[in-house]
């Protein structure tokens, strides 16, 4: 055993001393590598991190949200279709919200209004997002003006704003008092946006809102699931097509790691024709060359992981914001809860490190089942 | 010690350009003496040096190490006792670029699994005792002619092998530095090791550590002393 690990430390010394040797070679080659482990995952990093924050938020979202429909567009729905949600055996409860959407001239930008439930706002006050105060340089006592439906003014005064924490669903947001929404909007009492339901059982979810969609014809019913698979459909969209993008990048450091890994030199032949003369084995000689290979791919590997770590949760991945994101004039800045998946780990591992080593060994191979006595003539 | 009865061998058997390097040596080399393999360019000697080193096999005829057969052994077999038994001097010295002397001397031995301490002191002390511990750490293509024979030699030496295999080792060499390579072999001999060479050089031919010369001509062998 002892021996065999002398042997293993002697190759290892001895394959970093021949990268060492091969200085420019081996650096273009680590950049290269560590670029493109870099770039795949960043990508994987956030597409991964962002669903996975999509997927937290809609957690404390209801199960199922009842909307209703008139000529197929969604339409107010009124406040004693809640009594017949109530009579759904499996319902625990069903409450209306009142949400909407207003454009602000002033910021030419949209926000999400909405009339929360615990803790309630008093009328004439507001609550809002990051991203609003950002856009229209807000501080609590603070005035803001709008336009009702019917062209009368209606004033809020900022309360407080929301913490920057949740930038990511709340940077919009404008949270209002259920008074002042009817009267911005001119919904009349006993309307709401749409229903929100949530059941006991998670299992009967599926039952329930066939149920509810038998009681109320006029309405469509809207899964949490659905909406999380909704979510998953445009992440992975997104990442697709960057990947698309860069795969041009990919097959041209194939191409190059290819043409370095494998073309060895007429000096690396006349070396490994040494080695077997001095006393190496095929066995050796493929080993050592793995070594090396395993030590560049290694390290690009983890360099290029524990950047791309660094660029997407500390840095706000600011390389692929703009394709991963979206784009909005409230642009939410918020940072992502770092998470890495192990299988997306093995993944990215097995397809950048495999491949190399594979490259770089076949030649290494066909070199060295050479005879020694070539080093002789 | 090593016996080559009928040996033979070809390159390129088979097609247009088949071309026979030996065709039937009969030879012994004796175990502690210094042997000379002497002839032209073509006849032979280089091509005669690597089948006794198990650096290649002969295309017909028996090369014996002791009573063992090794002209039919495969090759994992063949480097084993090729590290074991020889060591090598190369006409070119052949060393590795870019990496210190010292690590030089130690590559043959890095597949054996030895202590990485006592291969490092073990190859200091052999270049001590060539001369060329104040090189230990110099790059091998900062060395002179000479030096780098040196380091060849300690490379050579490095898994204390019976026999030591020199291919044309004065061909580099001035006579000053040829001379004293002879004195080297004259060492090497004393510590009980089999020295073999190819060369044409009347130094080396006839100077008094050679015990046995051999020459060769057209890959035959035409006169053994």
């Amino acid at each position: 055993m002892r021996v065999w690990l002398n042997k293993q430390r002697n190759l290892l010394d001895f394959s970093l001393s021949s990268l060492s040797r091969r200085r420019g070679k081996t650096l273009g080659m680590l950049t290269v590598y560590t670029s493109i482990v870099f770039v795949l995952a960043s990508v994987m990093l956030f597409s991964h991190a962002i669903r996975r924050e999509a997927a937290t938020v809609l957690a404390k979202s209801p199960e199922v949200l009842v909307q209703r429909m008139v000529a197929g567009r969604h339409d107010l729905i009124p406040a004693r279709h809640l009594d017949a949600i109530r009579g759904v055996r499996g319902v625990q409860s069903a409450e209306g919200r009142l949400w909407g959407y207003l454009f602000d001239p002033a910021a030419a930008a949209n926000y999400t209004l909405m009339v929360p439930t615990n803790p309630r706002i008093e009328p004439g006050k507001v609550v809002i997002g990051d991203g609003v105060v950002r856009v229209r340089n807000a501080d609590p006592g603070d005035l803001m003006s709008f336009r009702a439906h019917d062209g009368s003014l209606v004033q809020f005064k900022v309360d407080h704003a929301i913490s920057r924490e949740s930038a990511l669903v709340s940077a919009d947001l404008f949270l209002v008092a259920e008074e002042d929404f009817r009267r911005l909007f001119g919904i009349p009492a006993g309307m709401f946006t749409d229903l929100a339901v949530s059941v006991r059982n998670p299992r009967e979810v599926g039952k329930i809102a066939e149920k509810i969609d038998a009681a109320l014809p006029d309405t469509r019913i809207v899964l949490r699931d659905e909406i999380l698979r909704t979510y998953e459909s445009v992440f992975d969209w997104r990442e697709g097509m960057l990947l698309v993008l860069l795969a041009g990048s990919i097959l041209a450091f194939a191409i190059f790691s290819w043409e370095k890994a494998s073309g060895l030199s007429a000096e690396e032949r006349r070396e490994i024709g040494i080695l077997k003369a001095v006393g190496w084995e095929t066995g050796d000689v493929i080993l050592l060359k793995m070594l090396e290979g395993l030590v560049v791919s290694l390290s690009a590997f983890l360099v290029g992981y524990l950047l791309a770590y660094a660029h997407v949760f500390h840095l706000g991945a600011g390389l692929f914001e703009p394709v991963l994101k979206g784009w909005a004039v409230l642009y939410p800045k918020y940072r992502l809860t770092p998470f890495v998946d192990e299988l997306q780990v093995a993944t990215l591992f097995f397809f950048t490190v495999f491949p190399y080593t594979v490259a770089t060994v076949v030649p290494i191979w066909r070199a060295a089942i050479v005879d020694p006595d070539q080093v002789m003539r | 010690m090593i016996h080559l009865s009928d040996v033979r061998k070809a390159f390129n058997q088979g097609k247009a350009n088949e071309f026979w390097a030996l065709k039937g040596i009969d030879l012994s080399v004796r175990a502690g003496k210094v042997t000379v393999f002497r002839g032209p360019s073509g006849s032979g000697k280089t091509t005669l040096l690597t089948l006794v080193g198990c650096l290649a096999r002969p295309t017909s005829g028996r090369v014996r190490l002791r009573d063992r057969d090794i002209s039919g052994l495969p090759e994992r077999f063949l480097t084993d006792i090729r590290r074991s038994t020889f060591g090598f001097v190369f006409q070119q010295f052949n060393l590795l670029k870019g990496i210190s002397a010292v690590e030089n001397v130690m590559i043959p031995a890095y597949p054996l699994g030895r202590d990485r301490n006592e291969l490092s002191e073990r190859a200091h002390a052999l270049m001590a005792s060539l001369d060329i511990a104040a090189k230990a750490h110099s790059n091998a293509e900062w060395l002179s002619g000479g030096e780098a024979q040196r380091v060849a030699i300690a490379r050579a030496l490095i898994n204390d092998p019976e026999v030591v295999i020199a291919d044309e080792p004065t061909a580099n060499l001035d006579s000053e530095r040829s001379r004293q390579f002879l004195g080297i072999v004259e060492t090497l001999k004393a510590s009980g090791k089999t020295v073999l060479m190819t060369s044409h050089d009347p130094l080396v031919c006839d100077t008094a550590v050679v015990d046995h010369v051999v020459s060769l001509r057209d890959g035959q062998l035409v006169e053994s002393r």
